[in-house]
């Protein structure tokens, strides 16, 4: 039960984490289209991170 | 963690890290190493094209520019020669017309002098020629009156009555 | 399960042909499975497939006479007991994955509950358990056995190799490959273009690519062959993602410079006092997190689709009732495509970013830092040029 409330919590920090990623990328890529690669990339990576933050919490609490 | 754990498997775990280390060895070997190595040939290739084509481009835009400033060389020399041509065509003219100008005032000057030169030598001989005459005029006259006497002294006479009333 | 095993018979045939391997169907004495229907039933069948599996099943049925048919081939087992090497066919366990059936090899007895070999002590002739889950009078051997996984493992392995070397054999003859060779020179040169040169740098990629093109299309090809009804779950095998993690740290670990190990213990450029603080962070960050996230971002992944793609298929038995057998298969199946389309980029975005990290990671560690933190005025015009 108790983990099943931490990975809901988790899962909202997570979506919230992504969230702000994307959106923050989107911004980058309509204020400077040319550089759609680099800003792509880069929030790949970063999205990942916190990806396997996400996981790692949610595994640990299993 | 606990069914994390508890999911390990050590033997798979053995088995996938000698299958791996294969894997990643023959694939180095017998593909990547061939694979990677031709395609930057390739590329190296491609560059190496694309840099002569750039080249051969630029060393025929320098031989047009090289072709456009001889032309235009000649067009100007041509028109140097042309304006010199014609400087010196006007001035051969000027001077032509300078020199004979000297030519006939020198040439009127030198008749003029011989004119009067002629001129005085024949008056000179005239006055001797009407001197010589007048002599002999005068001889004949002369001989003639004084062949008879009366007629000399009615000569001398009236000469005389003349040289007094000068 | 009918309709599902339905297309499961085609494809099983059309690989059966590429293995060219028999079939054989086999009874099983012990009812394992059968029909699934109810809630628990789903879960547990969920639970089995995440598992690792002795034998190959294309498919289970049962037949008219009751009797739960298996076709598929069985897989050798190589266990490492007490008593040393001990190999038999897992077809001896007659299918049965929950420890009824006990296997009696070199006078040692094996039970095998859920896709684990444990070792009974003599005398017993059941696995135990405690509350723990612990088994009370047997022990896990080590378990080398020849699985579904490594069968997987074994079958992209050498389908890599055979395409990859083609490929190879291709360019000694014409400059550009013809036929799927076109396919695959694309893919290595992003691998090679867009994650090892841009990550690792210019000067050192070269040694890393032939590592991170493996490891790119092992984990790629074996994330779509668990797409397919075969029921692979290599990368889902947290023993193969770690096995992958640890390959990384250990190349990282070993190629990384001075600069690298010195960041890591004596971090240049703050107080003395915290340094020791900062070596104990950074050599947690470095030897453990990285690793732990490198395995745990693909294994969960990979987990977290196939149990979505087979809890939306299940659908179709647990919301029969509720939404009648049309409704039941037509929201089972727009959600299992729909979610069969995330899943297939998942499984490219998966070994992406296994490779793309993996290689950030190798460049941290062989990157070097010429300009030994005096603080470089940068450009500006220079920064934006590149960006232009």
């Amino acid at each position: 039960m108790y983990n099943l409330i931490g990975a809901g919590l988790i899962v909202i920090g997570a979506g919230f984490g992504l969230g702000q990623i994307g959106g923050k990328a989107m911004e980058g890529i309509a204020r400077q289209p040319e550089a759609a690669g680099k800003i792509q990339t880069a929030m790949i990576i970063v999205a990942a991170l916190l990806e396997g933050l996400a996981f790692g919490a949610l595994i640990l609490g299993k | 963690m606990e069914t994390l754990l508890n999911d390990f498997s050590p033997g798979l775990f053995a088995v996938q890290t000698v299958l791996l280390l294969l894997l990643i060895f023959l694939m180095v070997k017998f593909a990547w190493k061939p694979i990677i190595s031709s395609l930057t040939e390739r590329e190296e290739g491609i560059q190496g094209a694309l840099d002569a084509a750039e080249k051969a481009r630029r060393e025929m835009a320098n031989l047009q520019a090289d072709n456009q400033k001889l032309l235009q060389e000649a067009r100007l020399e041509r028109e140097t020669m042309i304006k010199e041509a014609r400087e010196l065509k006007t001035k051969m003219i000027a001077e032509a017309e300078a020199e004979a100008q000297v030519q006939a005032n020198k040439m009127i000057i030198q008749a003029q002098a011989a004119i009067e030169s002629e001129k005085k030598a024949a008056m000179a001989e005239l006055k001797s020629q009407v001197a010589g005459l007048s002599l002999e005029i005068a001889e004949k006259v002369v001989r003639n009156e004084l062949s008879n006497k009366d007629k000399q002294l009615e000569l001398v006479e009236s000469m005389l009555g003349e040289a007094t009333l000068n | 399960m009918r309709v599902f095993q339905q297309s499961f018979k085609f494809l099983a045939l059309t690989v059966l042909v590429f293995l060219s391997t028999t079939v054989y169907a086999q009874s099983s004495h012990h009812e394992d499975g059968g029909q699934i229907d109810t809630r628990e039933e789903v879960d547990a069948y969920i639970a089995h497939h995440l598992q690792d599996s002795h034998d190959f099943t294309f498919f289970s049925y049962t037949n008219d006479e009751g009797e739960r048919k298996h076709a598929g081939f069985p897989l050798p087992m190589i266990l490492w007991s007490s008593e040393g090497l001990v190999t038999f066919m897992s077809s001896e366990f007659h299918h049965n994955d929950d420890g009824h059936v006990i296997v009696e090899k070199n006078g040692l007895k094996f039970a095998k509950i859920h896709s684990k070999i444990y070792e009974l002590e003599a005398g017993a002739t059941a696995v135990n358990f405690d509350a723990e889950h612990h088994a009370t009078n047997g022990a896990r051997v080590l378990d080398f056995s020849i699985t579904k996984s490594v069968v997987g493992i074994l079958v992209i392995g050498l389908l890599m190799f055979f395409w990859f070397v083609r490929l190879a054999k291709q360019y000694k003859t014409k400059t550009i490959p013809t036929g799927f060779g076109r396919v695959l020179e694309p893919l290595v040169l992003y691998v090679r273009d867009e994650i090892a040169r841009p990550n690792i740098g210019e000067k050192h990629y070269r040694k890393f690519t032939g590592y991170l093109l493996t490891v790119f299309f092992f984990i790629w090809l074996l994330n779509m062959v668990g797409l397919t009804p075969l029921g692979f779950n290599v990368t889902g095998q947290i023993a193969v993602t770690a096995c992958l993690a640890i390959f990384t740290l250990i190349i990282y670990a070993v190629s990384g410079n001075k600069d690298f190990w010195m960041h890591i213990l004596w971090m240049p450029g703050v107080p003395i006092l915290i340094r020791p603080i900062l070596a104990v962070i950074e050599l947690v960050g470095t030897f453990i997190i990285k690793p732990f996230s490198l395995l745990v971002r693909l294994f969960a992944n990979i987990t977290a689709g196939h149990t979505v793609i087979m809890a939306l298929i299940a659908i179709m038995f647990v919301m029969k009732d509720t939404l009648g057998v049309a409704g039941a298969t037509g929201l089972s199946f727009i959600l299992s495509v729909l979610i069969m389309f995330i899943e297939v980029l998942v499984a490219f975005l998966q070994a992406y970013i296994f490779t793309m990290l993996s290689a950030l990671f190798i460049g941290m560690a062989v990157a070097e830092h010429d300009h030994e933190h005096d603080h470089k005025i940068v450009d500006t015009e220079d920064v934006r040029s590149d960006f232009v």
